[in-house]
Parts: C-alpha cells; structure tokens; sequence
C-alpha cells in the first residue's frame, strides 16, 4: 500500500513536470499565427515546418553543432583534471588543501554581468575569440569547481582501506585508480559528467561573449528569433525542444552508472 | 577518516588549479580596478579610492534588490531541498522505471535559461497558455505582469520547476551510493522507514546535499535570465532581483565603476553566506557520525 502511494505522488509530480514541456512541444507542431489566435490542448493541424527550418537553415542547426563541440570538450578537460584533485582532496592532508577546495567553489560565485568585458579582453589577448575551446574553457571556470567538489563527495565515501588494499596487492597509483578506484566512483562520475554537460549546455552570458559566427552556441542562435514582427513562438518551441534532445541521449548512457551505486567488498 | 598528509597531493590539484586560475584571476582584478576608477573612455580614468563602494552602499535601491534577493533565495532553498529529497525517496531504485525518471527529471535543466522564460511566458498567459488558462479557469483572474503577488508566485513556481530536478538528481545519486549492507542491517533490527532515513540515508547523503544547498543558494541568488525574461523585473520593481539591477547600472546606465563596486560587493555577500553554508553542514555533520 505504502509502494503505491509513492508511485502516485511521483507520477502526479512528473506530469506536472511535463506540462511545460509538453506545451513547448504543442508550440512547437503549430504555426506561429495558430499558437498567437487560439487556444488547443493539442496540435489541430501538425506541422513540421518549424523542425524542417531548424533542420535545413544551416544558421540554425550550425548553432547545435557548435554547442554540441564546446559542450563534449568542456565535459572531458572538466572530467580529467577533476578526478585527481578529487582525490586529492578526499585522500590527502596538505598545504592549504581546505583554502583551496573553497576557493575553488567561489569562482560560481560573481555576478557575471560586469566581468564579461575583462573575459573578452583576456580570450583575445590569447587570439581565442570564436573558438569552441574558448567557450569550453571558459566555461571550466564553473564546471571543474562542480565536478571536484561532486567527485569528492562520492570519493569520502569509499573506505581509505580500499586503497592500501590495494597498494599491499601491488597496484600502481594509476593501476589503482582506473581498475578499481573508477568502478566504484562510477555513479559520481555518471552523476558529474552530466552535469558538467548540462551546465555547459545552458550557459548563455560566456558564450555568447566569446563567439561571434564560428562558434556561436545554440542558445544565442535562438535570441534571433525576436524579429520586427515579433517572436517566432513555433520556431522557437522547436528549437527548444531540440536542446533537450542531446542532454537527454547523456543522461539515458550515463543512467546505469547512476542507478547502480557501488556494491561493496568488489575488491 | 583520518587523511594521509603529503605534500605531493597538490601535484593532483595543480591542473585543476591552472586550468581555474586562468579564467578566474585575471577578470577578477580587472573587476577590482574598474571598482576604484572613474571611467570615461579608453585611457581616461580617475582614481576615485572607495567613492563608488560608498555610493552603491547607501543606494536604496539596491537595499530593497537585496531584500527581494534574501527572500527569494530563502524560499527556493526551503521548498527546493525538502522537495528535491522527496522526489528523489520515491524514485524507483532499479529497471526500466528508474532510467525513464531520470530522464524525465533531467529535461527542465536542459533547457537553456533565456529559453525557459521565453516558454513560461506563453505557458502562463491566459488566452493561450495552459497554466494561465487554468487558472483563469478556476475563476481567479490571472495576469502576472499587472499583479506582484502573481509574479512572485509565477517565478516561484518557475524555478521550482526549474531546479528541483537538481537536487532530486544529487540526492538520488546519494542514495544509490549507499551500500545495501546499511538498510540490511537496519532491516534485522527492526527500523522504521523514518529511523533508516534519519540514521542512515540522511547522514550518507550530507556530501550530495550540502553541494545541492550551496549550488542553490548560489544560482538562486544570481538568478538573471529567468526572471528577466518572463517579468522584465517588475511589475514596477517588485521582481528587480540584484542581477537585474547590476545590469541596468552595468549596461543601460553604462556606469562601469558603480556596476564594478556592486559586483564585489554582491559576489562577498554570496562568498559570505555559502562559507556560512558550508560550515554549519561540515560541523552537523560531524556531530551527527559520532
């Protein structure tokens, strides 16, 4: 009886989730001039021609390969250098290692708005105006305080008796780290990759900065669609509901690595 | 858990420590420079010291921007954490069911912010959107950029739905890293759902959430985008939260100095209260294991 009253209150929570959503995606089946004149539940008439726009206009699907590109690179360098300092952090005692780890979180923390200007000057000076890396390192500034400070947490939750375990039987530091430290981090590291992915996917101020045609991400594509005759409601629904498209596919690979946890006594 | 003390550790922390500083050091003392000058073009500032700090503190404008600022992060935080805790309890632990909700919760973060307000903008007008329908329809009249009271409730539910999935997603993954053994034993003696959740599941689960508060606290409190886009700030000022009005100084009034002094104050005052944060979480839980 208890099992089934949970299992209604997350359904009733999940389509009030996916009202929004859902009505992003009724937009995004009408005609601009259907979705401004009339009320519908559901698309009356169902169009493609918004997806088929996003799809042939290269200004626009340009825009989700761009993102996609700075995207993935953010994930991997925020990835890479967040599982060593996590485990360093989890692991040792060492100078300044409580600073540190602080510091590391405060650069989530100014208002961008003022510091967009010193931004560009710093990434032109560096000549990496329009570059995907630039947006991806950019966007490092956020994402590897997050991953390390994740990482950690999952890292303190493995006995340190693990670890000299496994140095007794002859493991290198790497060894170690790849063939049994990473399995049973794995849900940290499902959980942080896709929110590196996710919070790199939803930046726009850093983005849109840094990039002028060559780059440019998806989310600045979309503020062209305000034009002297107004927004685009439709095109852009659709446009919406293809940037959750990517994330999605994310999350589905990294799902197991969520679900399963660690099962103890693997070594 | 006692640590192992070695200095070598920071040669793991260097690349994170590179990688950071690059983007952050620099910016930040151009910040602190604009802070003390006034800026007329290139190459023609005064040194004017504190004058702009001064300013921007006695500003009663940026007091109440504050004020609406504490409030509304407050309220994120106390609906957001319990709700996201909630949620994340009465996910299904394994099978299809439990890869569907993931997927499912995952999809408000991903979309863009300045999307999100666009979306909710038509989702809550009353002629053609669902909720603002809805509610026209249970006979309150619903307009959200006449009424403050409705922006504020317009914006809460906004982010509500917006951000939950966060801290459901956390604390989720919290949940499935604690090893099975713990709710067997709880099993053999006999524990209620509450004691498990209250001796066990919560204690295990402090790492994930403590990052969950603090990603909150701070995001809620720089929040621009969302609010920007669905009420422009008002109506009147009543939705003005700090970023909105940072960026009128910043952009529309194109005051560099005062915008400069602002920024560090503002980015002090989330240093201030996530340092706060952090400390009472550590201390609760140390408290709690022993």
């Amino acid at each position: 009886m208890k099992i089934k009253k949970r299992t209604i209150g997350l359904i009733l929570y999940f389509i009030i989730l996916m009202l929004p959503i859902y009505w992003m995606l009724n937009m995004s089946l009408r005609t601009n001039a259907d979705i401004l004149s009339t009320f519908s539940l559901y698309p009356k008439d169902i169009t493609f021609a918004n997806y088929m726009k996003i799809f042939t206009d290269s200004s626009w699907y340009s825009g989700y390969i761009n993102s996609i590109i700075y995207v993935t690179m953010n994930t991997l360098i925020s990835l890479a250098t967040a599982l060593p300092a996590a485990y360093a952090f989890s692991r040792y005692r060492f100078i300044g290692d409580s600073q540190m780890f602080f510091w590391l979180l405060t650069n989530r923390m100014a208002p961008a708005a003022v510091f967009l200007l010193p931004f560009f000057q710093l990434y032109s000076t560096f000549g990496l105006i329009d570059t995907h890396i630039a947006v991806a390192l950019a966007h490092c500034l956020f994402n590897v305080p997050l991953a390390v400070w994740i990482l950690e947490g999952f890292m303190s939750g493995i006995p340190k008796e693990i670890d000299e375990t496994a140095y007794i039987d002859g493991y290198s530091f790497p060894g170690f780290f790849v063939k049994v430290f990473m399995p049973l981090i794995r849900s940290g590291v499902g959980v942080t990759a896709f929110f590196c992915f996710m919070f790199s996917w939803v930046e726009l101020l850093f983005a849109r900065t840094l990039t002028t045609t060559q780059a440019k991400p998806i989310a600045a594509t979309m503020t062209r669609t305000v034009s002297a005759t107004g927004l685009d409601w439709g095109l852009l629904a659709a446009a919406g509901i293809l940037t959750i498209v990517p994330g999605a596919l994310v999350i589905w690979f990294v799902r197991n690595h969520m679900a399963k946890g660690f099962a103890m006594g693997r070594v | 858990m006692d640590k192992w003390e070695d200095n070598r550790a920071w040669f793991l922390v260097l690349p994170v420590f590179v990688i950071v500083a690059f983007s952050a050091i620099i910016p930040l003392m151009t910040v602190v420079n604009y802070s003390l000058q006034d800026i007329f073009g290139p190459g023609e500032r005064i040194f004017v010291g504190v004058e702009w700090f001064k300013e921007v503190l006695h500003d009663s404008r940026l007091h109440e921007a504050l004020l609406r600022q504490f409030l509304f992060s407050g309220m994120v935080l106390l609906i957001e954490i319990p709700l996201g805790i909630i949620i994340a309890l009465m996910m299904p632990k394994k099978g299809w069911a439990a890869s569907l909700s993931l997927v499912l919760i995952a999809l408000p973060l991903l979309i863009p912010w300045n999307v999100i307000g666009t979306i909710w903008i038509v989702f809550t007008r009353p002629d053609i959107g669902l909720l603002g329908a809805a509610v026209n329809g249970m006979g309150i009249p619903f307009d959200h950029t006449a009424s403050p009271i409705q922006a504020w409730i317009t914006l809460m539910l906004m982010e509500v739905w917006h951000w939950t999935p966060l801290v459901a997603l956390l604390a989720y993954a919290g949940l499935r890293a604690i090893p099975e053994a713990y709710f067997q034993a709880a099993k053999i003696d006999g524990a209620s759902s509450w004691a498990v959740f209250k001796y066990i599941q919560l204690p295990k689960m402090r790492g994930v959430l403590t990052i969950a508060l603090l990603l909150r606290f701070m995001d809620s409190f720089l929040i621009y985008a969302e609010p920007f886009v669905l009420t422009g700030g008002g109506p009147g000022n009543t939705t003005t939260f700090l970023s909105i009005y940072l960026v009128k100084i910043a952009v529309g009034q194109f005051d560099l100095g005062p915008a400069a002094a602002f920024s560090l104050i503002y980015f002090l005052i989330i240093l201030l209260f996530s340092w706060l944060f952090y400390q009472v979480l550590q201390n609760a839980g140390k408290g709690g294991a022993q």
